[in-house]
């Protein structure tokens, strides 16, 4: 069975007046129907930028200059803008971070929403009309008749974010990208919008990348956590494993920062230092000035390894038990 | 029940759906001088509309006008037994029709030429900012050119060079505004290019055409009704302009222009209503046009919302 997404050394670059930027340099993943892949890492390092990479949506001055993304086997990097154009809103969907600003202001969630499903298919309205009010009981919007005559301003965040997801179920697609779609909202919608993201997905087989600065909202969702720091994807394994024995630094860095009950009263983990300057990368491993297992080996660029069941960049991954 | 499968929970939604255009509506009728000056404008157009219903004579039909009337005082009986409420000009046509079928001229053109302009100066806004790269460049330039001329110059050129008519006047005012809204189109499409509901409706496949007409344009909107309606003012005083130095509409097409033109030589004589009339005529429209356009743009600016 052909994974229904393939991404293999995929480097998107920015050809800036200042330098380049190498947002994306070299990532490689895959995902299968009906999977979730949490793609987890810090602003910047080039989590969004691989989610738009995937739907050719790069504006100059950034561009694709390697790599392949084969989605259901065929490959679509660099194809043509018709082609993509037909992938976009119906085999691939995207969801974006502020269901305040994705939604257009002056139009109705109706008119939006039969827009979405007339785009690629020809159905007849009355048919379009009846699937979007379907899809927004789907997400559990109440009374969907009457939130399909609003606008967007009349709808709250959580409720808006559920317009978004309904939308980007529309046309059934293989691939959603959903670009940190709880960041915007507060905790109990958070964890509503999370439960009816995971039971669509299993519902419909939809695979679907969860990209997230936050490792608590992929643990209970994700089967696949990649974790990407300055452009690369430095470990990547299943959630449980990424999640209870991490063995990159970082990782165990970002875990650590995470509140538990169990760290009441003292004081977070923290991982020195800033995100480093994307047009200034740090020889070697990226994150290797801010580590504190460092040695001089990390003066050479780490080469991804299979570390105990999941694939490591590091030198010194945290084999051992003393883990936190 | 706190459970994550609870349903939201309903937000009432009112029986009357709070349409954008309610919600303006009830908002520029906050001030009582735009109000005002927006019914003295209906009024107009009305009266302009119905000018053959309500007038006593057709001033264009050379059967009804009546050299011997010529240049009565306001109040004076028309030899044909109508009372000129507001005299009659040299060629004895009586001011209160001509006025008003001067109405129906100076609106039409004034409305036409902007209508036109504003549907080409939007289109080449919208497909600068969406396009950008050189031929933004190229097109900005061309505008900014255009925009450094005086707009009565440029119009004034063109007539001279193209001749009298209404087709004329109309095709030079549209060619001396248009920039006005290419500009301001392409600067609201610009900054509603970099939001995010284009990058989602780019996302959902819609293609290029279908984002800057259906999403990107009436985003645009509210900027370009203030526009419209002032440039629509401006193309109104604009053709009375060129009427008053001659080089507008014919004699016998009498706009407001060319009636005041008619009675300047005979103000110094004390006939004053003759070019009198028409200005306050021409004056009410254009500054009734202006308060409404700055009404709007109080509404529709969010930036000046209190």
């Amino acid at each position: 069975m052909t994974a229904t997404l393939e991404v293999q050394g995929l480097k998107t670059h920015f050809f800036t007046r200042a330098g380049v930027v190498k947002a994306v340099d070299g990532v490689d993943f895959s995902i299968s129907r009906g999977e979730v892949m949490g793609l987890v890492g810090e602003s910047g390092s080039g989590k969004s930028i691989t989610g738009f990479s995937i739907l050719g949506l790069i504006d100059p001055p950034g561009r694709i200059i390697e790599g392949s993304i084969k989605f259901n086997g065929a490959e679509i990097a660099n194809s043509t803008e018709t082609a993509l154009q037909k992938l976009r809103g119906n085999r691939i969907a995207m969801i974006f971070q502020d269901p305040m600003m994705t939604l257009n202001p002056v139009l109705r969630i109706d008119t939006q929403m039969i827009e979405a499903i007339l785009a690629h298919e020809q159905v007849d309205k009355r048919a379009a009309w009846e699937r979007s009010r379907d899809a927004l009981g789907q997400v559990g919007i109440p009374s969907p008749e009457e939130r399909l005559r609003a606008y967007p301003h009349q709808l709250s965040g959580g409720m808006r974010q559920r317009v978004a997801i309904a939308i980007a179920f529309l046309n059934r697609p293989d691939l959603i990208i959903a670009d940190e779609p709880t960041t915007a909202l507060d905790v109990t919608i958070q964890a509503q919008i999370i439960f009816e993201a995971q039971q669509l997905t299993r519902q419909t087989g939809t695979a679907m990348i969860w990209i997230t600065h936050d490792l608590a909202v992929v643990a209970g969702l994700a089967d696949h956590i990649s974790v990407m720091y300055a452009g690369r994807i430095v470990e990547q394994g299943t959630t449980d494993d990424v999640i209870d024995r991490p063995l990159h630094p970082y990782t165990v860095g970002l875990l650590g920062s995470v509140p538990t009950a169990n760290s009441r009263g003292q004081k977070l983990h923290q991982i020195e230092g800033m995100t480093p300057n994307m047009l200034a990368l740090p020889k070697g491993c990226a994150f290797g000035p801010r580590c504190s297992r460092s040695s001089p080996a990390c003066m050479d660029q780490p080469l991804v390894a299979d570390v105990a069941g999941r694939r490591v960049r590091c030198f010194h991954p945290h084999l051992d038990a003393e883990v936190r | 029940m706190t459970d994550a499968t609870a349903p939201a929970p309903v937000e009432p939604v009112s029986e009357k759906v709070e349409t954008p255009f309610r919600r303006f509506l009830s908002e520029f009728t906050e001030s009582k001088l735009a109000t005002g000056a927006l019914l003295v404008l209906g009024v107009i157009i009305v009266l302009a509309l119905i000018a053959p219903l309500i007038t006593p004579q057709n001033p264009y039909d050379l059967a009804q006008v009546d050299v011997l009337d010529g240049r009565l005082p306001p109040g004076s009986e028309a030899y044909a037994g109508y009372t000129m409420w507001l005299g009659s000009d040299g060629a004895g046509r009586d001011l209160y029709s001509a006025i008003l079928y001067g109405l129906r001229i100076s609106l039409s053109v004034g409305v036409t030429s902007g209508l036109i302009a504003l549907a080409i100066g939007m289109a080449i806004g919208l497909i600068a900012a969406y396009v950008g790269g050189r031929i933004e460049n190229i097109i900005m330039r061309i505008v900014d050119l255009q925009l450094s001329f005086p707009a009565a110059l440029v119009a004034l050129m063109l007539v001279a060079i193209l001749g009298k008519g209404i087709d004329k006047i109309i095709l030079a005012l549209v060619v001396a505004q248009w920039a006005y809204y290419a500009r301001t189109v392409r600067g609201t499409a610009l900054v509603e290019r970099r939001k995010e509901y284009v990058e989602a409706a780019q996302c959902l496949g819609l293609s290029n055409a279908r984002i800057v007409f259906r999403h990107i344009l009436p985003n645009c909107l509210a900027p370009l009704i203030v526009v419209g309606t002032v440039q629509t003012a401006h193309a109104i005083s604009l053709e009375a302009t060129l009427s008053f130095l001659g080089v507008g509409l014919p004699q016998t097409e009498p706009s407001l222009g060319v009636l005041i033109a008619n009675g300047f030589e005979y103000m110094l004589s004390g006939r004053y209503w003759i070019s009198v009339f028409p200005g306050l005529a021409l004056l009410l429209t254009v500054v009734s046009i202006n308060l409404v356009g700055d009404q709007l743009r109080d509404v529709l600016n969010p930036r000046l919302k209190k």
